[in-house]
C-alpha cells in the first residue's frame, strides 16, 4: 500500500506542477498580444490620462510575476475578472456554462459508455467474424467524420426530416428535466457517435490483447466456454485499461464538445470560448481555456490514478 | 504493383479516392467551372445545369468552391503536417540521440503542451496571433508536433543503442549526421504510419477551426467554411452543408483505410504467429 501511495502521490504533484505550468502558459500568450485590456477597453477615443488611470485601477502597471500571481489567485478563489465585452463578471457566466457543458456530456457518456463496451467485447468475442468486419469498418468511418458532420447530419434526419427534434438547443436553467434533456439529446446523440467509435476500438484491442495471453489459452483447454472465459477470465483483468480508455475519451469529450455546442447553439462554455474568441475578449478566453485546460489535465490525472491502484501488481508487492 | 492488386477492397477504394482529391487539388483551374471568388449568380440558388450544387450565401458556385477548397484546404493540411513531422522528427531524433538533460528537457516540455487540449490551445494562438495562412500552419505544426516527437524519439531510442550507431559516434560523426543517416532510415516505416494518421487529425482539426471561423478565411474557398456559411440551409430541408462536410468526410476515411492497411501488413505477420 505504501508503495501506491507514494506512486499517487507523485501523480498528483505532477499534476499540480502541469496545471501551473499551463497556466503560465495561458497568462504568458495573452502577454505577446500588442495593446492590454485598457486600450481594448477603451478603443481608440483614450486619452493618455484616461488609459493611465484605468491600468493604475485594474493594476496593469505592476511588474508581471504579480500580475500572475494575482490573476491565479483570483482563478482559484473565484473572482476572474470582468468580461470585456459585456462588463460582466466572468465567474458569474463561466460557472453557469461549464455546468451545462457537463451535462451534455454526462449524457453522451452515459449512452456511450456501456454502447461502446458491448460493441468492443462483441467484436473482440467474434474476431474477424463478419460482425467484427462491419463494426471495424464503421467505427473506423465514424472516427473520420469532422464532429459538425456527424451533427449536421443528426439535424438533417431528425430535426428536419422527422421534425422529432430541436435543431438548436436552447436550453436554460429553470427548465425541467425532461425538457432539458430532450433539448440536448441530439447534441448529445452527436458526441456518442464520435467517442462510442474510440472507445469501442480501444476497448476491443484490450480484450484481444488479453485474449492472447497463457492463461485465457489455459482456460480454453480446461473447456470452458467462450462467454464463461470472458465475463470470469478477461473481464475481471480487463477492467484497469478499460477505465483508462473510458477516462482518456471523457477527456476527449469535454473537448469535442466545442464544436458540437456551435453547431447546435447549446449554451455551453465551448460557445462561450468561441465567442469570447471572435470578439477578442482576452480575460474571457483566458478564463475559459484554463478551464477547459484544468478539466482535461484533471481527467487524465484521474485516468493516471485509476490505472495504479487497479494494478494488482502493484496493490501486493511481494 | 503486385502488393496493389493484393490490397483489399477497402484500401483500393482509399487510393483511388486520394488520386481522385490530388487531381482535384493539381487542376483545380481547368475542372472547376467558375473561379472560386467571381459571384456569379443570386444567393443560395438551387441545383441546375449552370450550377450542379447551386450557389452559397453570396452567389457563388458550390462545385466550383469545392473542387477550389480541394487545394486549399488539402494543401494548407500537408503544408502543417510536413511541419509536424519537420519539428518533430527533428527535436525527437535530437532528445534519442543526445539523452540525459535535453532529453529530459524536450520530454518534458511536450507533455505539458501535450496537457492542453489542442483545439483549446489553437483558438487560443490564433486569436493572440491573428489567422494569416502562415500563422495557421505554424500554430498547428506546434501544437502537433509533441505528439510526433514522442513517436519519432521512442522508435529512435530502439535504433540508438545498435553497434552500427555506436559505430558512427566512434567514427566522429556529429549529432546532424547521426540523425540524418542512421536513425532516420531505420525508423521510416512508423513514420510513414503516423504520417497518415497525423494529417488525418490536422486536417480535421483545419476543418473544425475553418468551421470556428478561425481556420482558413474567406474569400479562399475552404470546406469547414463551406459549412459554416451555409449552415442556415439545413434548416429548410436543403442538404448544401453536408456536401464541403462529407468532402472533408470522405478523405479522413480514404486515408485511415490506407493507414488501416498499412499498420495490417507491418504487424500482419506478428498476428499470424500469435
Amino acid at each position: 500500500m505504501a508503495r501506491i501511495a507514494v506512486l499517487i502521490a507523485q501523480r498528483l504533484g505532477l499534476g499540480v506542477l502541469i496545471l501551473f505550468a499551463v497556466s503560465l502558459i495561458i497568462m504568458f500568450v495573452v502577454e505577446l498580444l500588442p495593446g492590454d485590456t485598457c486600450q481594448e477597453l477603451m478603443g481608440q477615443g483614450a486619452t493618455p490620462q484616461t488609459l493611465q488611470a484605468c491600468r493604475a485601477a485594474l493594476g496593469l502597471d505592476d511588474p508581471m510575476h504579480e500580475r500572475y500571481l494575482s490573476w491565479l489567485g483570483g482563478m482559484l478563489t473565484g473572482d476572474m475578472g470582468i468580461s470585456l465585452a459585456n462588463q460582466r463578471p466572468i465567474d458569474e457566466l463561466v460557472i453557469r456554462r461549464i455546468l451545462n457543458t457537463f451535462f451534455l456530456a454526462g449524457i453522451a457518456a452515459a449512452i456511450a459508455v456501456p454502447l461502446s463496451l458491448m460493441l468492443g467485447i462483441l467484436a473482440a468475442m467474434y474476431r474477424n467474424s463478419i460482425f467484427d468486419r462491419i463494426v471495424n469498418v464503421s467505427t473506423l468511418t465514424s472516427i473520420s467524420f469532422p464532429e459538425f458532420f456527424v451533427a449536421y447530419i443528426l439535424i438533417f434526419i431528425f430535426a428536419v426530416e422527422l421534425g422529432m427534434f430541436p435543431s438548436v438547443s436552447n436550453v436554460h436553467a429553470d427548465m425541467a428535466f425532461q425538457e432539458r434533456l430532450y433539448r440536448s439529446l441530439l447534441p448529445a446523440l452527436s458526441l456518442t457517435l464520435v467517442i462510442t467509435a474510440h472507445m469501442m476500438r480501444m476497448t476491443r484491442a484490450t480484450i484481444v490483447n488479453l485474449m492472447a495471453s497463457p492463461y485465457i489459452e489455459m482456460a480454453r483447454l480446461k473447456g470452458i466456454r467462450g462467454m464463461r472465459i470472458i465475463t470470469y477470465h478477461a473481464l475481471p483483468n480487463a477492467f484497469a485499461p478499460i477505465i483508462n480508455v473510458i477516462t482518456l475519451n471523457l477527456a476527449y469529450l469535454i473537448v469535442g464538445v466545442v464544436v458540437v455546442e456551435v453547431v447546435f447553439v447549446y449554451p455551453g462554455l465551448g460557445q462561450l470560448l468561441v465567442d469570447a474568441v471572435s470578439n477578442r475578449d482576452m480575460p474571457l478566453v483566458q478564463a475559459g481555456a484554463l478551464m477547459f485546460a484544468a478539466v482535461y489535465v484533471l481527467l487524465n490525472l484521474f485516468a493516471d490514478i485509476v490505472s495504479i491502484i487497479s494494478n494488482p501488481r502493484l496493490l501486493h508487492p511481494r | 504493383m503486385k502488393l496493389l492488386e493484393q490490397a483489399p477492397l477497402s484500401a483500393k477504394f482509399g487510393m483511388a479516392i486520394i488520386v481522385v482529391y490530388v487531381i482535384a487539388a493539381v487542376f483545380a483551374p481547368i475542372l472547376a467551372p467558375y473561379p472560386q471568388r467571381a459571384i456569379v449568380g443570386s444567393q443560395f440558388e438551387a441545383i441546375s445545369a449552370a450550377h450542379w450544387l447551386g450557389t452559397d450565401h453570396l452567389g457563388r458556385d458550390m462545385l466550383s468552391r469545392l473542387i477550389y477548397a480541394a487545394r486549399n484546404t488539402v494543401g494548407i493540411a500537408v503544408a502543417a503536417t510536413a511541419l509536424t513531422f519537420l519539428f518533430g522528427c527533428m527535436l525527437g531524433f535530437l532528445a534519442a540521440t543526445i539523452g540525459g538533460w535535453g532529453d529530459q528537457l524536450l520530454s518534458r516540455a511536450a507533455d505539458t503542451i501535450l496537457a492542453i487540449p489542442t483545439l483549446i490551445f489553437a483558438l487560443m494562438l490564433l486569436t493572440v496571433f491573428g489567422t494569416a495562412l502562415p500563422v495557421l500552419v505554424l500554430v498547428i505544426g506546434f501544437l502537433e508536433s509533441p505528439k510526433v516527437f514522442r513517436i519519432a524519439r521512442s522508435s529512435a531510442m530502439n535504433v540508438v543503442v545498435m553497434d552500427f550507431v555506436e559505430a558512427a559516434r566512434l567514427r566522429g560523426e556529429g549529432v546532424g549526421w547521426i540523425m540524418r543517416r542512421e536513425l532516420l532510415p531505420n525508423v521510416m516505416a512508423p513514420l510513414v504510419a503516423e504520417f497518415g494518421l497525423r494529417f488525418c487529425f490536422v486536417f480535421l482539426m483545419i476543418s473544425a477551426l475553418s468551421f470556428l471561423g478561425l481556420g482558413i478565411q474567406p474569400p479562399l474557398a475552404d470546406w469547414g467554411a463551406m459549412v459554416r456559411e451555409t449552415a442556415q440551409l439545413i434548416s429548410f430541408g436543403v442538404p448544401t452543408p453536408l456536401i464541403p462536410a462529407f468532402a472533408i468526410a470522405l478523405l479522413t476515411i480514404a486515408v485511415n483505410f490506407v493507414v488501416d492497411w498499412f499498420l495490417y501488413k507491418q504487424s500482419g505477420l506478428k498476428e499470424e504467429r500469435a
